[in-house]
């Protein structure tokens, strides 16, 4: 339900996406090891983070960002180094 | 990039960005206008209501210009109180004074007015430069002299001015905010929906240019500080939802599936029957007011706007604040170039201003709005519920009399409230109205 609702909506964004992420883990051992229900998952309105139970790690899908800011200070552990895309790239808002 | 001095760079391209940078344009200074979209509003988002009154003091008789990209001038606002999901209550108010050009306030395309209004602080001479990302403001024996961008370039200038929104690098960088936490920020998620006009004017009852705005409070916030709008375009409407970041992260709750639960609401299907999402958004609003209130001005530099928490939640006011503080920070910048002083002494003029317009005593006067909620937000569910009961009671006929009912009613209140609390609410309460 949640994945369709949110896959459907980003589809009628334009992004104009950079080669590297503006979006990083800092440090993927305390997702691993001490972030108990992963909020950023569940939060992110853009459905960029998604937890990997095999890997046991947090995947960053930075294409989907909509520039929000909001997983910065969601994460309990200030473990997301979110920084804005370089000049012209990411999100680019219709109507806003 | 260009090599000469600006008198001022002035960081975001947003209703603060291109007011200062228009009214200091305008009174001769020379300014750098940086937006990190590819244009105006490329990354902006708002619900969007916009005040006229403090467009009008930046550029004065808009309404007269044929760009102008406002949608519908709004002559009814309505709040509706929810509880569960069957039961609800309107008010209504239509202002017949509010017909007349210019209107109180008006909805807008975000996008569409963001790149109307840089390009009337380009036409008084401002310089926009857009898809430039600013990496860190250039410092100088203490003092701010200009930016450093994300491809490694340098502008110079005698001042900088962060209007770069909620999230604000420079005002981070310059050390005088810290990361928001989560109950200084609401997040807020939307759609725009296409549907004609014949359909729009039909379900709202309007005519010509005529519109209108909900606010949904109550049960349509699931228990968290937030509420639901809907706004009429010209052939779009704007739905959606905000909700403090603290509230959402104690519930789990998906800012889409909120969204979802909004736009399934049995009012608002009915309302936006038929509707196809033209686009999804989501965006912070700075909630912390005053409490959250950065320094002003420094050595070299001001803020305005959200990146300085101007936000008045209760009245749904923010871009207004914006274009004022801007308007106040453009005319600083022209007295300090006058005076060949951008010095932090020089500056504290903008603080001064913003404490003599209205900005300062409408934040001053909610800066406990939110905390006073949040010290017993069952407020927020149990007098929708009671309200809808008592009206419940007021219009069901049956074999009791009236006395009967009225008094249930006041017990009911009684007992799920009690006197002492109802007085405690509303002492809690008095400034979010008014």
């Amino acid at each position: 339900m949640s994945s369709s609702a949110v896959d459907a909506r980003l589809g009628l964004l334009t992004y104009k996406n950079d080669h590297e992420s503006h979006i990083s883990i800092k440090n993927q051992d305390v997702c691993a090891n001490q972030c108990k229900d992963k909020p950023c998952v569940a939060l992110c309105p853009a459905a960029v983070y998604t937890w990997d139970d095999v890997k046991k790690n947090t995947k960053v899908q930075y294409e989907n960002c909509i520039e929000c800011g909001g997983c910065r200070m969601i994460c309990p552990y200030l473990n997301i180094d979110c920084h804005w895309p370089r000049g012209g790239f990411g999100v680019a808002y219709k109507y806003g | 990039m260009p090599d000469d001095i600006f008198d001022a760079v002035i960081v975001g391209a947003g209703p603060a960005g291109s007011a200062c940078a228009l009214t200091a344009a305008a009174g001769g200074a020379n300014v750098a206008l940086l937006e990190r979209g590819e244009y105006p509003g490329a990354k902006n988002v708002q619900g969007a209501v916009l005040y006229a009154k403090h467009l009008d003091a930046v550029v004065p008789q808009f309404w007269k210009d044929p760009s102008f990209p406002g949608e519908r001038n709004i002559t009814e606002q309505r709040v509706v109180v929810t509880s569960g999901r069957e039961d609800w209550i309107n008010f209504s108010f239509r202002g017949g004074r509010y017909k007349t050009e210019p209107p109180n306030c008006f909805t807008i395309i975000r996008t569409k007015f963001d790149q109307w209004f840089a390009k009337k602080a380009e036409e008084k001479g401002a310089q926009l430069f857009t898809g430039v990302t600013v990496s860190e403001p250039i410092r100088t024996n203490g003092s701010v002299k200009g930016v450093k961008t994300s491809d490694a370039e340098e502008l110079n200038a005698h001042c900088v001015v962060a209007c770069d929104g909620v999230n604000s690098l420079i005002a981070q960088k310059l050390g005088v905010i810290d990361e928001w936490k989560m109950d200084e920020v609401a997040m807020g998620v939307k759609e725009v929906l296409a549907i004609p006009k014949e359909k729009i004017d039909d379900r709202f009852a309007l005519e010509g240019n005529e519109g209108l705005t909900i606010e949904f409070f109550g049960s349509i916030s699931q228990g968290m500080i937030g509420y639901a709008f809907l706004y009429t375009n010209k052939e779009s409407l704007s739905l959606g939802v905000g909700a403090k970041l603290s509230d959402l992260r104690r519930k789990m709750i998906k800012p889409y599936d909120l969204l979802d639960f909004v736009k399934t609401h049995p009012l608002i299907s009915r309302l936006i029957k038929d509707a196809k999402p033209l686009e999804y958004s989501a965006h912070l609003i700075p909630e912390g007011g005053l409490h959250s209130m950065p320094p002003l001005y420094g050595d070299g530099f001001l803020i305005a706007g959200d990146a300085a928490q101007m936000v008045n939640p209760t009245h749904r006011e923010g871009s207004n604040l914006a274009m004022t503080a801007g308007h106040l920070a453009g005319q600083t910048i022209v007295e300090a170039k006058k005076n060949n002083d951008f010095s932090k002494s020089a500056l504290a003029a903008y603080e001064r201003k913003i404490k003599a317009s209205y900005v300062w005593p409408d934040l001053w006067e909610h800066r406990n709005v939110e905390k006073n909620v949040e010290k017993d937000p069952s407020i927020l569910e149990v007098y929708p519920r009671l309200l809808c009961e008592a009206m419940y009671h007021h219009f069901t006929a049956d074999d009791r009399p009236k006395k009967e009912h009225k008094k249930e009613t006041m017990k009911m209140f009684l007992k799920e409230r009690g006197l002492f609390k109802m007085i405690q609410d509303a002492w809690r309460l008095r400034d979010a109205i008014g």
